[in-house]
């Protein structure tokens, strides 16, 4: 497996967390998380204004072995989504923390834990055995 | 640990991801499911289906045993190497698996079955043999290699014994040839040309690798599902089982009812339920906008009640999600899905969807 990019922040439900420079937080699914699902094919994105809960439902990631949810790790409003993924949803596949990125959310309140890129290596590291 | 086929160790070498199927450790793909599914709509992919159970009926009996056992009539089978797809009943008409049947020569008849049903397949077979001059022999010697694909007989066929290979370039579709202990079957579960092949297990790996080697991808189950979707070709457990009878099943086909003295297990059943009227439909749908159908979900029929997903999935070919469904009785082409809370839109179709690399369904 790849290393994980030292600049972001992940979560138990496997996905990252990149703060940008206006304090907005950029949300994708990791490596080990578009691994397991096989190619996707579709993805549901949140809306843009749409305000999304710390733990609630922000998108559903379709691959062509199952329908998996993917949860918001924080509390806010969505401000920008990845619309190429409506043709193009292998780009999750083929760089889940670049171009594969699912939205972008301004924070407003709470946040689920993260954790650092050595602590979910760890988490990653545990699940295997 | 399941159980492994003699060629497990060369798909961990290939980096396969491994998942269970009914009991079996198989490879669910190498890297990209689609780019395989695609390899074999295009060009020629392999596919593992040792775990498939094997198994010869030998005997004097062995055309009238199979004229008992089996919903479809082995007597159809006049030449050498004909092969059969039926199904297999209970008395009731539920349906015990599918299987393809090869008519080797009298007496000697060769059946194909699933790999999930393999215990209760070989015990009510074995019980039904009672009756009948014929020995049961299952074959847990072989290996078992699918080349599938419109480049994918040219492609092996190099790698069969010269014996075997002009007769098997030959063979028309739904036959097949055996020189020695190779048997190569016109067959398949894609929707495309190509062959079956089974041979000594030990000698399963030089096989394969000779396959690759001549240009033949490596296709796990994952893509093997998705073809036999868009091929509009049932899976046993998934679109029909003890439950269901081959006239709910889009199998009606498959049932020889003539001659009409010929009494096969489940034809009484089926008699009485042709009789009966009102069949649910089994069909195909087309999801008309974005999103995937998936294994039961609730098809709405407006004024008719509801149906089921049985299988549903993405089209890698059509680019669409596809279906196959058991929904109700009566006249109509559009009905509607609940995925996920919302109603979507289909469009019910005749499958296939995809035969020989085509979409044969609009989309």
């Amino acid at each position: 497996m790849s290393e994980l990019p030292g600049d972001l922040l992940y979560t138990s439900e496997h996905e990252w967390l990149r703060k940008e420079d206006d304090g907005s937080i950029t949300i994708g699914i990791t490596d080990h998380a578009q691994a397991a699902l096989g190619d996707l094919v579709y993805v549901e994105l949140p809306e843009v204004g749409q305000e999304v809960t710390a733990g609630g439902e922000m998108a559903v990631v379709e691959s062509v072995k199952a329908a998996s949810d993917v949860y918001s790790p924080l509390s806010g409003e969505v401000i920008a989504v990845n619309d190429e993924l409506a043709d193009d949803p292998q780009k999750i596949n083929s760089d889940p923390y670049g171009d594969g990125w699912i939205a972008r959310v301004r924070p407003e309140g709470e946040s689920e834990e993260t954790m650092t890129p050595d602590e979910y290596q760890e988490f990653l590291d545990e699940l295997e055995d | 640990m399941g159980k492994r086929t003699p060629l497990y160790k060369l798909h961990v070498d290939a980096g396969a991801r491994i998942v269970d199927f009914g009991g079996w450790d198989m490879p669910l793909h190498y890297g990209s499911q689609l780019d395989e599914h695609h390899a074999v709509r295009r060009e020629a992919g392999a596919f593992d289906v040792s775990h498939m159970t094997v198994v010869d009926i030998e005997g004097d009996g062995a055309g009238d045993f199979l004229r008992h056992l089996l919903a479809n009539d082995v007597a159809r089978l006049q030449q050498r190497g004909k092969a059969l797809y039926s199904c297999m009943l209970t008395p009731d008409g539920g349906i015990v698996d599918d299987l393809i049947v090869y008519f080797l020569e009298p007496g000697r008849y060769r059946v194909v079955v699933n790999a999930g049903t393999r215990d209760k397949d070989m015990a009510w077979i074995e019980s039904r043999a009672k009756d009948f001059d014929v020995t049961v022999l299952e074959r847990g010697d072989t290996a078992m290699i699918a080349v599938q694909g419109p480049r994918a007989r040219e492609r092996a066929a190099s790698a069969l014994p010269a014996a075997l290979r002009e007769q098997a370039l030959a063979l028309q579709p739904f036959s097949a040839a055996e020189a020695g202990a190779v048997f190569v079957g016109r067959t398949g579960y894609t929707g495309e040309d190509g062959w079956e092949i089974v041979v000594p297990a030990s000698e399963g790996c030089t096989y394969w690798q000779k396959f690759v080697a001549a240009g033949i991808r490596p296709c796990g189950l994952g893509a093997r599902d998705t073809l036999r979707l868009e091929a509009g070709m049932n899976l046993y457990g998934t679109d029909m089982d003890e439950t269901t009878s081959p006239l709910e099943s889009g199998l009606a086909w498959t049932i020889a009812w003539d001659p009409a003295g010929r009494d096969f297990v489940g034809r009484k059943a089926l008699e009485a339920q042709r009789g009966s009227g009102k069949l649910q439909r089994f069909v195909g749908l087309v999801l008309e906008g974005r999103g995937v159908l998936r294994n039961h979900q609730k098809v709405v029929v407006a004024g008719l009640g509801e149906g089921e997903i049985t299988s549903g999935g993405f089209s890698p070919t059509l680019e669409r999600s596809i279906a196959l469904a058991r929904v109700p009785a009566g006249d109509y082409d559009r009905a509607q899905v609940d995925v996920r809370g919302k109603l979507l839109d289909v469009r019910i179709v005749k499958p296939p969807f995809v035969r020989n690399g085509r979409a044969t369904v609009a989309v």
